[in-house]
């Protein structure tokens, strides 16, 4: 591994492309935490938003008139309105309220963890849609064999509906899922310390800005395209037999 | 297109009775498809939502401040001060919501232009230039909008020179370029799934007329693409104006910065929440119509096999 943190040094002193990241400890320690932070993020806000898409299409097929309401202006609110100042709105409107009712110092939670709440919302928000759609393409007469076999409603959904639909809009999950890969960025606005935050420290202190921009770039690059090659191999494996060619 | 293979994929023999999966017609690009999603869903009465929460707030602030004979300015009154400041930017500069407007119009006629052209590139005889437009497609489609900005802001430069007089170029108008690059990558694959779309009956039957293939594309497929491009086309430019307060984290000063120079003046956290509010309503004001235009336009175009 040395020789190849020598190589960036060589690199740096022969053509003067400066990777600090590979030979300077420091920043590469602090590069690839960025890196990490980036991958925790997406990941739990991935997970949180297909709870959130799950729970809420099943909310949308509620008897209850102001339950389906509900969901649904929380859908249009989170769609319609820009996710940087909803990230704002949480991390400095939000966070006071919560905290002063709450009576906590210096913020109910962290840069993060108001990064995951917004980036979960404002993804979950497409995914209710995503799998209503895909509830939708299973047909009636299924749930209702289920229902003649003495399922519960919720039983339908969680055993019959929701695996049929999953495999249906995984395609339209996997754009929506690398969406939010990418609109993690947004959380540098609030300095949660992920990869862009991270770099930006390291190129003001470095004066290495065209360097880091590149790599910067490229990290994204290969985390969309580790996610898309794993989403497209899942949804090779589960899908439905007998359709698609 | 995925959201057109999607539908051939899944469609259903017409003599099953009993079929598993009925079509899916599911929000097509996935993310961000505000017409779609207004399709299946949408009452219009919720849009309003909004401005219900934020006027009972507003009356009942100001009913409390009544009451209890306040000296301290109400949130109406502080909301009142600031919109110009937030709307219309400082004077004599250019800046504040109608900044963000601008800079979505300018960013999505650049990059309409450009990805027009990256489009047609992508169905080039050319294996060349085929493959360097579906490279530079890919590029800039799976590139975060944010980084895009970095990169564009921080590397191009602050003057140019044209013919021994220096022009600053300002920070608003590099922004817009950065913007307009994403837009670029999705219209060229909007355009190219267009013209996958056309029937291949179409290229055959011009070339049984002696058309060659540049008057084919010309004269013949790209008219009939413009009907399927417009709505895709506006729905990314809804997604466009929803993006153009980023350029605020980069020192424009777009409604966002000023929103925040305000409440920093103010300095009471009570006033966050209706601000923020206030400005979200705003966007949401200028991008329903627009989307519900969408989904109008959608429904007139859809093509019925």
């Amino acid at each position: 591994m040395d020789a190849v943190w020598d190589w960036f040094l060589w690199l740096h002193q022969e053509h003067g492309i400066k990777l600090t990241i590979f030979y300077d400890e420091w920043d590469r320690g602090r590069f690839v935490k960025g890196i990490w932070t980036t991958i925790k993020l997406s990941f739990v806000c991935i997970v949180f938003s297909v709870v959130i898409g799950i729970a809420g299409a099943w909310l949308q097929m509620s008897p209850y008139k102001w339950v389906r309401r509900f969901v649904q202006a929380y859908i249009q609110f989170f769609r319609n309105t820009p996710p940087l100042i909803q990230l704002y709105f949480f991390y400095f409107a939000v966070d006071s309220v919560v905290s002063s009712l709450l009576g906590i110092r210096g913020g109910a939670l962290d840069s993060f963890g108001w990064a995951v709440v917004s980036l979960s919302f404002f993804a979950g928000a497409f995914n209710v849609e995503i799998f209503r759609a895909g509830v939708e393409a299973v047909s009636k007469s299924t749930s209702e064999a289920a229902e003649a076999l003495g399922f519960n409603r919720a039983q339908v959904y969680a055993y019959v509906t929701l695996p049929l639909a999953f495999r249906v809009c995984l395609p339209s999950l996997n754009n929506n899922l690398i969406n939010l890969l990418k609109t993690t960025t947004v959380a540098y606005a609030i300095a949660a310390p992920e990869t862009l935050y991270v770099a930006n420290q390291i190129w003001s202190d470095e004066y290495n800005v065209p360097e880091m921009m590149n790599v910067v770039w490229f990290v994204y690059i290969v985390l969309v395209g580790i996610l898309v090659w794993f989403m497209q191999r899942w949804e090779r494996s589960i899908k439905v037999p007998g359709y698609g060619q | 297109m995925k959201h057109q293979k999607n539908k051939s994929l899944f469609k259903v023999e017409k003599s099953s009775d009993f079929a598993v999966m009925l079509p899916y017609t599911p929000s097509g690009g996935g993310a961000w498809n505000v017409s779609d999603m207004l399709r299946y869903s949408f009452k219009p009465q919720m849009g309003w939502l909004l401005f219900g929460l934020l006027g009972i707030w507003l009356f009942a602030d100001t009913a409390i401040a009544q009451v209890q004979g306040d000296a301290e300015q109400t949130i109406l009154q502080t909301l009142i001060k600031w919109t110009p400041l937030m709307f219309f930017g400082a004077p004599n500069e250019f800046g504040g919501f109608i900044l963000n407007i601008a800079v979505s119009f300018i960013a999505m006629a650049m990059g309409t232009f450009m990805g027009l052209w990256l489009g047609i590139g992508q169905v080039s005889t050319n294996h060349w230039i085929k493959r360097i437009s579906w490279a530079v497609t890919q590029l800039f489609r799976n590139s975060p909008w944010l980084v895009l900005l970095f990169y564009f802001m921080l590397l191009l430069p602050f003057t140019v020179k044209i013919g021994g007089v220096q022009y600053d170029i300002p920070g608003w108008l590099k922004a817009t370029f950065a913007l307009s690059l994403p837009i670029m990558a999705n219209v060229s694959e909007i355009l190219r799934g267009a013209i996958a779309s056309i029937p291949t009956g179409q290229w055959e039957s011009a070339e049984s007329l002696a058309y060659s293939r540049t008057q084919t594309l010309w004269l013949i497929i790209l008219p009939q693409c413009v009907k399927r491009m417009i709505p895709p086309w506006m729905n990314w430019y809804c997604i466009l104006t929803m993006s153009t307060p980023l350029i605020s984290i980069l020192g424009v000063s777009d409604g966002m910065t000023l929103t925040q120079d305000a409440l920093a003046a103010e300095g009471r956290s009570e006033f966050l929440i209706p601000m923020y509010l206030w400005l979200m309503s705003w966007f949401f004001i200028y991008s329903y119509p627009i989307a519900q235009w969408t989904q109008r336009l959608e429904r007139r175009f859809a093509v019925n096999n």
